[in-house]
């Protein structure tokens, strides 16, 4: 066995899981280069995605009526979560959005421990994208080839709604200067809700990639995705969409490698036998964010803020 | 008015004062009912009500005492447990059944013993619960027995040479239990290798990509239920050649129904196999079947789990050790437990000087891939244990 085919089966694990925390992570850019804040609750709008999936699957309903159903009911519940927790704090101090985000956080968490009673909650298997594939040396759903095929799509398609559509423009306005873009006649409030309803419809999107590669959704199943989402944003440089597109890539990848750096090394002979890297997969993630804070605080692709005095 | 108010108070504290006069023993159901571990909880809590619903009272001297369970939910972790034992401890509780998990029974150990409340661990299997303590019993078999047979059972029934073991890190429970068949396991001459996952681990491809590359025989996760029906159905989707060996925690309907369906071969060990006493199993199935409610919390199937039979001992052990101290104080419940010794649905129940069962034999369970039952393979014992 060669080191490609070793290396191999993580690297595909990685890109699909990377392009899942992709999807999420540009939630979180989006909101923090509009309204500079950052949105705990949307890991938790991914996790309630895949909650509203399972239940409206159980309902009887033909898959291809549930996804869109499903994608319907997360935007509304991100669009809720902005008009109900964030719209009137607008002239709050940007720390209160922030309590009140992590308030939300839990809100859901709680409200879907009571609806779900705590239990795990096994998520339907979708046709066609969970069929098994073998690739190479690996075998794996269709849904891990599938995921940075489409998030590509998706993130060209973002890319030319910012860049080339009216509300892509008042988004940029808006995240250049918020009270400017007022005083020009942008409708900041439709600006921000469009933003978090893109937000969310990736979420969602993200959720059913997700949760068809591990099948079990909990109240808590949003937590980790959406922090390491998060600290790939962060990695990007936060309020850039490229930046957490590649930066969710690469942590997917590294924490998959990580994983699976004890077998790397034993087959390429370098170590003798198991040294149990596997266990430091998340503390690599989050040492990850403490380094790039410290040698690059404004991320990969983000921008350089000149205060002036 | 002030007087008035303070009647209607005086009337209102004196209410719960009548309650008692009632002659009611509670009995603390301390088990996860939301978490990773909380379908095995609410399974075990079932045992432990259906115990109740046929024997809704006990006669302890010469009075007939209605029991009262008081549940309280240690949410499958180590830091809600503790709040979890003090509503027991402040609801007075005279003996505690539980828990579901290893590591909440032992953080939740100090608040029954402070209060000289004895606890009766179902199947709680890591030697720590009971160890160096007085007040802690516990009525199932223990890690090194169970490590020891799945060792065996890899070795001689499957043929291992090369076991791959999972466990998440920080979990008393799958980090003994793996200690445990390490030891047997190399014993035996095979080769371990170990790795460990952090909590709230949904991404498992690549931990099954290790067990594959270093060529192991078997796939040994003693993981939580939550765990472990992700892992067996991303085995399925990698195709994993191998077999997935479990301990006690897996013997559940949740689990089944994740095999059912795959090519992926299960096999656990665990403390009873539906059909060995047709008497319970049919009582339970009609009483499930009887509550909608009972019915979700078992995963909504009659199916049933081996936790719910240990539930169903326990409560019956804590009843005749009631009955033995002639007392609802717990420290004389305490000082009687010991002596108990019941015949229950699951076997012989008596207790040895550091309170644990003694117990002699495991059974190994599979799964049947077509109709997701799961299927009685042996009964194995390990001499000298």
């Amino acid at each position: 066995m060669n080191v490609w085919d070793t290396v191999f089966p993580y690297l595909l694990s990685g890109i699909s899981v990377g392009g899942q925390y992709a999807l999420i992570a540009i939630g979180y850019t989006m909101v923090y280069g509009i309204l500079r804040l950052i949105n705990f609750a949307h890991g938790d709008v991914f996790m309630v995605a895949g909650i509203v999936m399972v239940y409206i699957a159980s309902s009887g309903l033909p898959i291809w009526v549930c996804i869109p159903l499903v994608l319907l009911i997360t935007v509304f519940v991100g669009f809720l979560i902005e008009r109900v927790a964030y719209k009137p704090l607008r002239s709050a101090p940007r720390m209160s959005v922030m309590i009140s985000a992590i308030g939300v956080s839990y809100a859901l968490q709680n409200l879907v421990l009571y609806v779900t009673g705590g239990l795990n909650k096994q998520y339907p298997t979708i046709p066609w994208i969970s069929d098994t594939v073998v690739i190479g040396p690996a075998k794996t759903k269709l849904v891990t080839v599938i995921t940075p095929i489409l998030v590509i799509a998706l993130v060209v398609a973002l890319v030319l709604l910012i860049n080339k559509t009216k509300i892509g423009m008042a988004m940029r306005a808006v995240s250049k200067d918020f009270e400017t873009s007022q005083l020009m006649g942008i409708k900041i409030n439709n600006v921000i809700s469009a933003t978090f309803i893109i937000g969310s419809f990736l979420a969602g999107v993200g959720s059913i990639l997700y949760f068809t590669n591990y099948p079990t959704v909990i109240q808590t199943s949003g937590a980790m995705p959406g922090l390491k989402a998060f600290v790939a944003a962060v990695f990007g440089g936060i309020g850039s969409i490229p930046g957490a597109v590649i930066g969710a890539f690469i942590i997917g990848i590294m924490e998959n490698i990580i994983k699976g750096l004890d077998v790397i090394l034993f087959k390429a002979g370098i170590i003798s036998g198991p040294m149990g890297l596997a266990t430091f997969s998340d503390a690599f993630t989050f040492a990850l964010l403490i380094v790039i804070l410290i040698v690059k605080p404004t991320g990969l692709f983000g921008e350089k803020v000149t205060d002036k005095v | 008015m002030k007087k008035m108010i303070a009647l209607v108070l005086a009337v209102m504290m004196l209410v719960p004062a009548f309650a008692l006069a009632d002659n009611i023993i509670k009995i603390g159901v301390y088990e996860p009912a939301s978490g990773d571990s909380g379908a095995g909880g609410k399974q075990e809590t079932l045992g432990v009500q259906y115990a109740n619903f046929k024997t809704p009272t006990v006669t302890i001297g010469d009075t007939e005492y209605k029991v009262e369970l008081v549940t309280a939910d240690n949410g499958s972790s180590t830091d809600k447990a503790p709040s979890a034992a003090q509503k027991l401890v402040s609801e007075n509780v005279s003996v505690v059944l539980g828990s579901y998990g290893s590591g909440v029974s032992i953080a939740g150990s100090d608040y029954f013993k402070n209060a000289n409340i004895p606890a009766i661990g179902l199947t709680c299997t890591n030697p720590q619960v009971t160890a160096g303590n007085s007040h802690y019993f516990r009525i199932c078999f223990l890690d090194p027995f169970q490590g020891t047979v799945l060792a065996n059972y890899a070795k001689d029934a499957l043929g291992a040479s090369t076991v791959y073991c999972l466990g998440e890190l920080g979990n008393d429970y799958d980090q003994g239990l793996i200690t445990y068949f390490k030891q047997a396991f190399e014993g035996l001459g095979g080769m371990v290798i170990t790795e460990s996952f952090p909590t709230g681990t949904a991404d498992f491809t690549s931990y099954l990509t290790n067990a594959t590359a270093y060529g192991a025989d078997v796939f040994f996760c003693p993981v939580s239920i939550a765990y472990s029906t992700q892992i067996i159905q991303q085995a399925s989707a990698q195709g994993l050649a191998i077999a997935i060996l479990g301990g006690d925690t897996l013997d559940s309907n949740v689990v089944a129904d994740a095999t059912k369906g795959t090519n992926v071969k299960v096999v656990i060990t665990t403390f009873y196999q539906e059909g060995a006493n047709e008497e319970f199993d049919t009582g339970f199935k009609a009483w499930l079947n009887e509550n909608p409610d009972m019915l979700t919390n078992n995963g909504g199937n009659d199916v049933i789990s081996a936790v719910s039979v240990m539930g169903y001992d326990g409560y019956y052990t804590a009843l005749a050790a009631l009955q033995a101290a002639g007392s609802v104080d717990g420290a004389a419940v305490m000082a009687a437990l010991p002596a108990v010794t019941i015949d229950g649905v699951s076997g012989h129940i008596a207790f040895d000087e550091t309170g644990d069962a003694i117990r002699t034999s495991a059974f190994v369970k599979t799964v049947n891939n077509e109709t997701g039952a799961w299927e009685f393979v042996t009964e194995q014992s390990v001499s000298g244990n």
